[in-house]
C-alpha cells in the first residue's frame, strides 16, 4: 500500500484502512479504491451510490446557506446508513439537525421553514416511517402552492431508502413510488446509479418545490463510475427525464430504482439468446418522461414494466394506461404488461422474500414469453 | 369654554352629517377627550413562571379607536359571511369568528407586523389584521378571481406576508409555525411566530411532538390556544383529561388569558413576545374565548350548547361592547364617534361584498397554474385523454 512511507506512518495508514474495510463492510474495495483516486482525480471513478448522495448534499450545503439537513440521527450518528457521515462535522449543529423520533412533528417544521424561505433536506430512517408525515408532505407541502393562488411556494426534499431491503420484513419494504407520485404539486425521483443519485439530488435541493426523493438501501453500497463531468459542483440531471441504459431493438423494460440492475442482468442473459432488450431507467417517477418510453415502443414495438412495488394500482400500471391512451398503443405487437413485486406484504424468510420480488429469471421469463420464443 | 366648544363642535358635527361630508373630530380630541388611561385587567393563570403578564394596562384614544374599528370590521365581515352563506354564494366550509375579535386584534397588538404568525381554518379574522383586505378576502370566501389567492383556496387558505394561513388540516398549522420559528432563529432575524391552535387541536399528537422540539432547540414561538369551549361539537370536559391548556406545555411555561378582553390579550402577547425574544425558547397561551357561531355554517351551534349561555356571553362578556363601554366610561371617545365608524365600517363590508358577489371567477384557462413555482409551462392532463391542459407557475 503505502510504501514510502515511514513504518509508524505505515501502521497507522495501514490501520485507517483495515477500518475502512471494517466499517464498509463488503464494499470495501471501492472504499479504498477511492481513497487512492482521491489524491489522482481527474479520471472516471467508482463511487457508491450513498457517497454520491453525500457528495450532492455536501456541495449544495456549500453553495446556498439556507440549506440545512434535519432526520433521526443524521447528525452525531452519521446517518442511520451512514449516508451523512462526516456533514455534521463539516457544517455543525445549526445546518444537520438531529431530530427526536417525531416525523409528523419534525415533517411539519420542516415545510414551516421551508414556508418562511430555508431549504430544508427532510431525511427519513425509511420511507416508512414517512406515513407519518405524509399530511405535511401532501397537504402542507404539495398542495400550498396552488391552493395560495401562487402566494406560498415550498422549497423542500423528503429523502431516505424507499422500497425493498433484504430481510426487514413487511413494515419495512414498501415502495411508495405509487403513493407519492399520484399527488400534483410534488415531484418525485427514484434514482438508480450513483450518477443519477447525485445529479438528481443537486436538482430536487434547487428545485423550488416539494420533492420526495426515493433512495434504496440496495443501492447505497453499489458502485458506479462517475464520469469527469459528473464530478463537477455544477453537475445537475433534470428531473423528468428519462435514461437509456442499454440499447435494443427487441423489447423496452421500463424500470426505476434497484429494479433497473435486474434489468440490465436480465438484458444480459437475453443477449446470449439473441434477444436486445432496451433498459430504460425512469429516472422520475413524477413527471414522468412517457416520451421516452412512446419513442423506444415505436422501435421494439414490445413493452414490459418492471418494479419492485405492488402491482395495483402502480407505476406500472399508470405507464400502461398513458400507452394506451397515447400513440404508443398503436405501435405495440403484444399488449404491454406489468412485472411487480407479489402482491403480499413482505415476508421474511429468504425463500420467499425472493419470490416477492422480481428476480432475473422472471425478467427473462416475461421477455421471452411476450416475445413467444 | 368646554361646554361651549362642546355644543359648538356638535352643531358643527350635525351640519356636517347632513352634508355628508365627514368631519373630523379632531375639533374636539384635545379639548374633550382623555388621551389616554389606565386599565385594571385580570390576573392570569401562570404555570412554570415567576410572575405573569402586568395586572394594568395604558390604552391610549387612538389605540382604543383602532381596536374597535379592527374588532368591528371582523365582526361585520363574519355577520356578512354568514349572511352571504345563506343565500349560497358562499359554499363549502366557513368558520366564523365573532366572538373571538380581541384575540385577534390583542395578538397583532402585541407584535410586530413583521413577526410571523399562522393559524387554523378560523382565519378570516387574523387574514385582517396580518393585512389582507375586507375585499379580497370575501372576494375568496365567495371565489372570484379578486379573492386573495385568487379564488384558488377559498375559507381556509388565506395568505399574506408573514402569514401563513388558514390551513385545513386540524394540528398541523402547529408544527409548521414552529417551523417558521426555526427559520427566523435560522436566519438571525429576531422575529418570532404565533402558532394557534383551538381546544379541540390541543389534543393533537403532533402538538405534542413540536411542544418538544420548540423547547429543545428553543425556537421563539409562542403557541396560543384559543380556548372557545367547544371543539365543533365536543365541549372542552368530553375531549381533554385536562383542560388546563396552558399547563399542557408541561415543560414549556404557560399563561391563561382573559381572552375578551383586547387588552388583557395585548399585554399578555407583549410578556410571550418578551419572553421569546430573550431567547428562552417557546411559551404557551391560552385565550379564554367564546364563538357565537357554531362550529362553521353547517353547525347551527344550539345541540350541544344552550341559546341561554351563548346570550349571556354576548350581554356579559362581548370584547366589543367591554372595549366600548371603558372608552365612553372613561371619557375617551363618544357615541357618536363610535356611531360614525360603525357606519364606516357598514360601508366598506357594503361594498367589499358588493365586490364580492360581482367580480368574475377566476377564468378556466388559469384552472392549472400554480402547480409549481419557478417552472417553465408544462402540460397537465386533462379530463379526458384528449385533452392537455395548460399550467404556467
Amino acid at each position: 500500500m503505502h510504501n514510502s512511507l515511514d513504518p509508524r506512518q505505515r501502521t497507522q495508514s495501514n490501520m485507517a484502512y483495515l477500518r475502512s474495510i471494517l466499517r464498509s463492510g463488503k464494499n470495501a474495495v471501492p472504499a479504498v479504491l477511492r481513497r487512492e483516486f482521491h489524491r489522482t482525480l481527474q479520471a472516471a471513478m467508482q463511487v457508491t451510490v450513498r457517497d454520491a448522495i453525500k457528495e450532492a448534499m455536501d456541495e449544495e450545503l456549500e453553495r446556498d446557506e439556507r440549506v440545512f439537513l434535519l432526520g433521526e440521527e443524521v447528525a452525531l450518528f452519521e446517518g442511520a446508513y451512514k449516508v451523512t457521515r462526516g456533514l455534521w462535522k463539516k457544517y455543525g449543529d445549526k445546518r444537520i439537525i438531529d431530530t427526536p423520533i417525531a416525523e409528523i412533528g419534525f415533517t411539519g417544521i420542516a415545510v414551516g421553514a421551508a414556508m418562511a424561505g430555508l431549504r430544508p433536506v427532510v431525511e427519513y430512517m425509511s420511507f416508512n416511517f414517512s406515513m407519518q408525515s405524509v399530511d405535511h408532505i401532501i397537504n402542507s407541502a404539495a398542495k400550498t402552492y396552488y391552493m395560495s393562488g401562487g402566494l406560498q411556494p415550498v422549497s423542500i426534499v423528503f429523502r431516505g431508502p424507499n422500497g425493498a431491503a433484504p430481510g426487514v420484513a413487511a413494515q419495512h419494504a414498501q415502495c411508495f413510488a405509487a403513493w407519492y407520485g399520484h399527488v400534483p404539486g410534488l415531484k418525485v425521483v427514484s434514482p438508480w446509479s450513483a450518477e443519477d443519485a447525485k445529479g438528481l439530488l443537486k436538482s430536487a435541493i434547487r428545485d423550488d418545490n416539494p420533492v420526495v426523493f426515493l433512495e434504496n438501501e440496495i443501492m447505497y453500497g453499489v458502485p458506479f463510475e462517475m464520469s469527469e463531468e459528473s464530478q463537477s459542483k455544477d453537475f445537475l440531471i433534470p428531473i423528468g427525464k428519462a435514461k437509456i441504459e442499454r440499447k435494443g431493438n427487441h423489447v423496452t423494460l421500463v424500470s426505476h430504482s434497484h429494479v433497473v440492475s435486474r434489468c440490465m442482468d436480465a438484458a444480459a442473459v437475453l443477449a446470449k439468446d439473441g434477444i436486445e432488450c432496451e433498459v430504460i431507467n425512469l429516472r422520475t417517477i413524477r413527471p414522468m418522461d412517457m416520451e421516452a418510453i412512446e419513442t423506444s415502443v415505436l422501435k421494439t414495438k414490445h413493452l414490459i414494466t418492471v418494479e419492485g412495488g405492488w402491482p395495483q394500482f402502480g407505476v406500472g400500471g399508470e405507464i400502461l394506461a398513458r400507452i394506451m391512451e397515447g400513440p404508443g398503443f398503436g405501435y405495440l405487437n403484444a399488449p404491454a404488461v406489468r412485472v411487480t413485486g407479489v402482491d403480499i406484504p413482505m415476508p421474511y424468510a429468504k425463500l420467499l422474500e425472493e419470490n416477492t420480488l422480481p428476480q432475473i429469471k422472471d425478467i427473462v421469463f416475461s421477455v421471452k414469453k411476450m416475445l413467444n420464443v | 369654554m368646554r361646554k361651549m366648544l362642546t355644543i359648538i363642535s356638535n352643531v358643527l358635527r350635525g351640519s356636517a352629517s347632513r352634508n355628508g361630508a365627514r368631519l373630523v373630530v379632531s375639533a374636539r380630541t384635545y379639548a374633550d377627550f382623555t388621551p389616554q388611561a389606565s386599565f385594571d385587567i385580570k390576573n392570569c393563570d401562570v404555570h412554570k413562571l415567576e410572575e405573569g403578564p402586568p395586572l394594568q394596562a395604558v390604552l391610549t384614544r387612538e389605540e382604543g379607536l383602532q381596536y374597535y374599528r379592527t374588532m368591528q370590521t371582523i365582526r361585520r365581515m363574519e355577520l356578512k359571511a354568514d349572511q352571504l352563506y345563506k343565500q349560497k354564494i358562499i359554499r363549502g366550509f366557513c368558520h366564523l369568528y365573532d366572538g373571538q375579535e380581541a384575540c385577534a386584534v390583542g395578538i397583532e397588538a402585541g407584535i410586530k407586523r413583521s413577526d410571523h404568525l399562522i393559524t387554523a381554518y378560523r382565519a378570516h379574522g387574523y387574514t385582517y389584521t396580518r393585512g389582507g383586505t375586507v375585499r379580497e378576502i370575501m372576494a375568496e370566501l365567495t371565489g372570484r378571481r379578486g379573492g386573495i389567492a385568487k379564488g384558488k383556496g377559498g375559507s381556509m387558505h388565506m395568505y399574506t406576508k408573514h402569514f401563513y394561513g388558514g390551513n385545513g388540516i386540524v394540528g398541523a398549522q402547529v408544527p409548521l409555525g414552529a417551523g417558521v420559528a426555526l427559520a427566523c432563529k435560522y436566519l438571525g432575524k429576531n422575529e418570532l411566530c404565533v402558532c394557534l391552535y383551538g381546544d379541540g387541536a390541543a389534543n393533537q399528537g403532533q402538538i405534542f411532538e413540536t411542544y418538544n422540539m420548540a423547547s429543545l432547540w428553543k425556537l421563539p414561538c409562542i403557541f396560543i390556544c384559543e380556548n372557545n369551549q367547544y371543539g365543533m361539537g365536543t365541549s372542552v370536559e368530553r375531549a381533554a383529561a385536562s383542560t388546563d391548556y396552558y399547563k399542557r406545555g408541561d415543560f414549556i411555561p404557560g399563561l391563561r388569558v382573559d381572552g375578551m378582553d383586547v387588552l388583557c390579550v395585548r399585554e399578555a402577547t407583549k410578556f410571550a413576545a418578551e419572553h421569546c425574544k430573550s431567547g428562552k425558547g417557546p411559551i404557551l397561551m391560552e385565550l379564554l374565548t367564546y364563538r357565537y357561531h357554531g362550529h362553521s355554517m353547517s353547525d347551527p351551534g344550539v345541540s350541544y350548547r344552550t341559546r341561554e349561555e351563548i346570550q349571556e356571553v354576548r350581554s356579559k362578556s362581548d370584547p366589543i361592547t367591554l372595549l366600548k363601554d371603558r372608552m365612553l366610561s372613561n371619557n375617551m371617545v363618544s357615541v357618536e364617534e363610535l356611531k360614525e365608524i360603525d357606519v364606516e365600517v357598514r360601508k366598506e363590508i357594503e361594498d367589499a361584498a358588493q365586490f364580492a358577489t360581482t367580480d368574475p371567477e377566476p377564468p378556466l384557462e388559469e384552472l392549472c397554474n400554480h402547480i409549481f413555482y419557478n417552472e417553465p409551462p408544462m402540460k397537465v392532463r386533462g379530463i379526458s385523454p384528449w385533452i392537455k391542459l395548460k399550467s404556467v407557475s
